[in-house]
């Protein structure tokens, strides 16, 4: 029985661990959701490219893993921002739905491009960081250190929205986008750095990500869903509900995995996130309906 | 009009063994055409009221793996066995839809429990592996060993008996649409669809008006699960649920035409022959070629054209015939 505990001990911990990895991807999406109002389908495939970035450099270019990791972050920052340009700007008009849509299209065409460029292959860094040992509980550094990480860069982006004044005004134009450009905010610009800083949060998961995970066309699908269930979870744009909804999210993955097949923790959280909707449909920590 | 050129599409497309012998190859992809054209218009169905459903993988992996594993582990046969697959896809739509309409999930909201649905599916297909066979896929145990045609297990070796079936699937797919769009149904969904208050007050039972045509719309579409499955006597996870095939059927859709009634086959016909042509023009040197190009074309599409081809055509050829002739008035 002792044994038993000290397991699933450690299916929590890596709940956590895993939680802080996805809070982070929840909080990019969450922060395009918040202020401009579009949900990105194609996330995932942005943090795809991020972790093919990371691999190329570090195993084919023999680039430091550290500018590798820069480089990735700035080129996915760099693809918000050209996907709000591109492809977002002109449909804001348009239906809402369409929006979500036509990010649908960015999917397959990242997917696929990928496949093309890269081949169906599971790649890996060949990097093996060691475990933390506490008694009979292991825990790998790399989990560890992402959701550190994890945790700085949200605390990062929370200090910008609420101390700066660009972050200031983002925070002002998610309020209200029809007062805002009156009172001299141009919402062109501040919509291009969220995509940007959205961007460059999924790059950020893409180098966490890329540490414990292979890399293969189609690993934006196993991210993608979640994401996005933990985002309305929390109430779409609620970034708070969104870091919160990640750890339950994470703790029905991991200690549905260790009861059961791996399989049957994402079932159990999606059902757990459909029946949610049902009893609150603004969002588990939503504060008020939007 | 509506009912006219359906059964001319019908009758040309049935008389096509009779008149032109096609080839196996060619009636593959006629029958392909005739099938997804199905499933689309069934997607359709509620999709051309806002309540796009990213979820419709979920029914077509219900009613397909629902009805391969009766007859696998039970012997049932597909005529009894489809109908249940049916009830289940209609039970599960149930179980999403009156929630989410009774506390009026809209939007992106809706879209995105549906995609949670459609995972809960296709993760709960791999997850019983020793049943489903996970990934690997499932094929129908074959009734083919005794003679070409096994009517009692759906089974038949002829293309052209499969022609047939999903041509009469296909044309009643087709007036189902036509019947919503000339129901009551059709102006309390356009009502609600607009401003839900507004139609409430005018009498519309929102909530049930919505999940109506949702389970219409999931029947039908566990139906095309069925006839994929017993057509191709081959399912897999990833080809018949999941959020890849969900967004596959709103697509097709967007690129045929949303609002119109062949507009669903017209994508159907449109990604086929995409596909098909692009594999015929590359090969398969360049694997995902026509991902690349599908997605590319679907942003362009919403951003463009987001009425569609046939929506499109439609539009400009209604446009000119009304202008010229002029009012007459003495």
């Amino acid at each position: 029985m002792a044994v038993f505990d000290v397991f699933l001990l450690e299916a929590i911990l890596n709940g956590l661990l895993f939680g802080g990895v996805l809070a982070l991807l929840a909080l990019g999406l969450n922060l395009i959701f918040g202020v401009i109002d579009v949900v990105w389908i194609c996330y995932a495939e942005l943090v795809m490219l991020g972790m093919y970035t990371v691999y190329f450099l570090y195993t084919v270019f023999g680039v430091p893993l550290a500018l590798a990791f820069l480089a990735a972050i700035l080129l996915v920052a760099g693809l918000g921002a050209l996907l709000h340009q591109l492809v977002i700007r002109p449909v804001l008009a348009s239906e809402p739905i369409n929006q979500l849509l036509v990010t649908g299209g960015v999917l397959f065409f990242l997917q696929a491009a990928a496949t093309v460029a890269f081949g169906i292959d599971f790649r890996n860094l060949g990097l093996s960081l060691p475990s933390l040992v506490v008694g009979e509980i292991f825990l790998p550094w790399s989990r560890i250190l992402a959701a550190a990480t994890a945790l700085l860069a949200m605390l990062g982006v929370w200090l910008f929205l609420r101390r700066t004044f660009l972050g200031t005004a983002i925070r002002a134009i998610a309020q209200d986008r029809q007062i805002m450009p009156l009172m001299g905010a141009d919402p062109g610009r501040l919509y291009l750095l969220t995509s940007a800083i959205g961007g460059g949060l999924a790059g950020l998961g893409a180098c966490l990500l890329v540490l414990q995970y292979d890399v293969h066309p189609a690993i934006g699908l196993s991210f993608g869903p979640i994401t996005f269930m933990i985002c309305v979870m929390g109430g779409l744009g609620n970034l708070v509900g969104g870091f919160l909804a990640a750890f339950v999210f994470a703790q029905f993955i991991s200690v549905g995995g260790f009861f059961f097949h791996i399989e049957w923790g994402y079932v159990m959280a999606f059902v757990f996130f459909v029946a949610v909707m049902f009893v609150r449909p603004q969002g588990l920590f939503a504060a008020s309906g939007r | 009009m509506d009912l006219l050129i359906p059964l001319l599409i019908a009758i040309v497309v049935g008389l096509l063994p009779v008149l032109a012998p096609i080839g196996d190859y060619h009636l593959h992809l006629v029958i392909l055409m005739l099938i997804w054209g199905f499933v689309y218009t069934a997607w359709s169905v509620m999709g051309r009221f806002g309540l796009v459903s990213l979820g419709h993988g979920a029914f077509m992996g219900i009613g397909a793996y629902g009805v391969t594993l009766l007859w696998n582990e039970l012997g049932l046969s597909p005529w009894l066995g489809a109908p249940i697959a049916l009830a289940a896809a209609a039970l599960f739509a149930l179980l999403i839809g009156w929630p989410c309409f009774r506390f009026r999930i809209t939007g992106h909201y809706f879209a995105l429990v549906t995609l949670a649905a459609t995972e809960i599916v296709r993760l709960v297909i791999v997850a019983l592996r020793d049943l489903t066979g996970g990934s690997l896929g499932l094929t129908p145990k074959t009734a083919l060993a005794e003679g070409p045609v096994a009517l009692a297990a759906l089974q038949f070796a002829a293309k052209e008996v499969w022609l047939y079936i999903a041509l009469l699937v296909w044309l009643s797919g087709v007036l189902v649409w036509r019947a919503v769009d000339r129901s009551m149904l059709r102006y309390a969904l356009e009502a609600a669809g607009q401003d839900e208050d507004a139609a409430a007050s005018i009498g519309v039972d929102v909530t049930r008006a919505k999940l109506a045509v949702t389970l219409l719309s999931a029947v039908l579409t566990a139906v095309g699960g069925v006839l994929y499955a017993q057509y191709q006597l081959y399912v897999a996870p990833e080809t018949v649920s999941g959020i890849s095939i969900s967004l596959q059927i709103v697509f097709a859709v967007i690129a045929g035409g949303m609002f119109v009634q062949l507009g669903p086959t017209v994508g159907a016909v449109f990604t086929l022959a995409l596909t098909e042509a692009l594999r015929v023009a590359i090969g398969h040197t360049i694997p995902s070629l026509d991902g690349l190009i599908y997605g590319l074309l679907l942003v362009l599409f919403i951003v463009y054209m987001p009425k569609g081809i046939l929506g499109q055509a439609l539009a400009l050829a209604s446009r000119r015939p009304r202008r010229a002739p002029a009012p007459a008035r003495a």
